[in-house]
């Protein structure tokens, strides 16, 4: 059934779920949310599976109409969320009436918020994902009269993230890093002033990757053996500003990678704003493991207690 | 086959072969990856072959970093004992030179050549396939004939219609998507490299080998309309190495 009718797109709004699994290997993007956590979260929160589509709304939201009645949720970056001209809770399923007007203001803290609805959005599917990649074709942001369509289920909205779990999109972040794979090609001096030196998020920065703009100066030569590229990788160009690639990114690369942003860090990137600062911090493997572990048995608790 | 692995991040790791670039290491890494089939129960979710090297994919909380490269070691360790001794040839039938191919010409010219040289040169290597990368189903081809190799445009092109058949240096390749690009266009495919609304959404995979094939105008048109409606049959071969 029809959910929302789009009285106005926003900046940049896409259907995301967690990203296609098994064509990385034909050259096609993973895609996916870029802050998983607040996707995964969002789909809790309104009874979903964790994976499934909501709406990756960036910066400037758009305006949607209420075709019925059901339950929502906004997680992520708080843009403003607003039914009606009422601002409403991130992080907790409301409940939007037919007719009702769920809009955007500023952004107050992050740059992505995930809107997602009781049952999933139910848009075009390619290659077991929802997820949209413009370049190649699979599928297309939000246009003004396009109508998104699911089927809710009749459920009570109040469900909400223990404030302490709600994470805090800082402009100044510190990010964990697992070395490698093409450090011993960098010099020890520029991988330590990598580590040590603060780097600023430039505006050219989108899905497909985080340009930053450094003070680190190297001399190390950039090209490698073309090599599949990590979700999290870090390139660092022969011109020392570093690129963290990230879900829409090309699959394959041939420029040195200094190391990896571990997976539950990300979302701590895809919150920063042009001009917001980054420092990585190097740990080990099984570090970053166990960081992964405890995020993911996280949500597996909170899944099961609301479903 | 000795093998070094490099954590990329916690979720993947590289297996890097020291071995020089060849098609035997790229018939070796093929068989490694059509081993990790077998695997996947084990939290394996996706691997992405390359020149010398294959990025698998995994979830951290099924597999620590070091149970995954105790899975993969033996794998690679029995490597030679798979090689593959026939390989799978894909036929893609091309119209050169002309609207579809607007730098044959230049191309013949700066190497000296006849148009018919050039595509003769063309047509009569079979490409092994290194890896697919750069956009949806793109193939990087190895040993194309120096005598036709290029540089890249010096103003890269707007827009690249998919199917477009270029030379880049001393590379080959075709686009599958329409996009912005560089290399000189010779000619163009009918066939659809990506097609998202398939089943298969691809023709090939790294390891293939791809034979390209002059055909008319009117077959071209013929193929397309084939493609088109979906009763094209893709011509594709098992020869021996």
């Amino acid at each position: 059934m029809k959910l929302f009718s789009v009285e106005k797109p926003g900046l940049y709004t896409t259907y995301q779920d967690l990203g296609r699994v098994g064509y990385l290997k034909y050259g096609v993007p993973a895609s996916g949310a870029l802050d998983r956590f607040a996707l995964q979260v969002g789909n809790i929160l309104v009874g979903n599976e964790r994976g499934a589509a909501g709406l990756e709304v960036t910066m400037q939201g758009p305006e949607l109409i209420a075709e019925e009645t059901f339950v929502i949720s906004v997680t992520g970056g708080d843009l403003s969320p607003m039914i009606n001209g009422r601002r409403i809770p991130l992080w907790k399923s409301v409940v939007i009436k037919k007719g009702q007007v769920l809009e955007f203001g500023q952004p107050r803290q992050g740059v992505r918020a995930y809107l997602t609805v009781s049952g999933g959005f139910h848009a075009k599917e390619y290659m077991g994902s929802r997820s949209v990649y413009e370049p190649a074709g699979l599928g297309r942001k939000l246009e003004k009269g396009d109508e998104l369509v699911g089927e809710p289920r009749k459920q009570k909205a109040g469900t909400g993230l223990f404030f302490t779990e709600i994470p805090d999109y800082d402009r100044d972040v510190i990010v964990r890093v697992v070395k490698g794979p093409h450090h011993e090609q960098i010099s020890d001096k520029v991988v330590s002033d990598f580590f040590a030196i603060t780097h600023d998020v430039s505006p050219q920065s989108n899905r497909m990757g985080y340009r930053l703009q450094s003070e680190l100066k190297t001399n190390h030569e950039a090209n490698v053996v073309s090599d599949a590229v990590p979700l999290g990788g870090i390139q660092l160009p022969g011109n020392g500003q570093p690129i963290i690639l990230l879900a829409d990114r090309q699959t394959t690369g041939g420029y040195t990678r200094i190391g990896t942003v571990i997976g539950p860090d990300l979302p701590l990137i895809a919150q920063l704003p042009p001009g917001g600062k980054i420092r990585f911090q190097e740990i080990t493997v099984e570090e970053a493991q166990e960081a992964a572990k405890q995020v993911e048995q996280k949500l597996r608790i909170w899944e099961r207690i609301h479903r | 086959m000795k093998i070094t692995f490099y954590p990329l991040g916690e979720a993947a790791v590289k297996c890097c072969f020291d071995e020089d670039i060849s098609a035997a290491l790229t018939n070796n890494i093929q068989s490694f990856c059509n081993k990790l089939n077998h695997h996947k129960h084990l939290g394996i979710t996706e691997w992405v072959p390359a020149y010398d090297s294959v990025a698998v994919y995994y979830e951290p909380w099924k597999l620590s970093y070091e149970q995954i490269t105790n899975v993969l070691q033996p794998i690679a360790n029995e490597m030679d004992a798979h090689y593959q001794k026939t390989k799978t040839v894909i036929t893609i039938p091309t119209v050169y030179g002309g609207t579809y191919g607007p730098d044959l010409e230049n191309l013949a010219t700066a190497n000296n050549l006849s148009t018919k040289e050039v595509i003769d040169l063309h047509t009569k290597r079979d490409y092994l396939i290194n890896m697919i990368g750069f956009l949806p189903g793109f193939p990087y081809l190895s040993d194309l004939d120096e005598r036709i190799a290029m540089p890249r445009l010096e103003n890269p092109r707007q827009a690249v219609p998919a199917g477009s058949v270029g030379i880049a240096e001393s590379q080959t390749g075709i686009y599958p998507l329409d996009s912005p690009g560089g290399w000189n266009i010779i000619g163009r495919t009918p066939l659809k490299l990506f097609d998202a609304g398939k089943e298969e959404p691809f023709l090939f995979e790294q390891g293939d080998y791809l034979r390209f094939t002059s055909i008319t105008d009117d077959e071209f048109k013929r193929i397309q309309r084939e493609v088109e409606v979906g009763t094209y049959e893709l011509e594709r071969r098992e020869e021996s190495q």
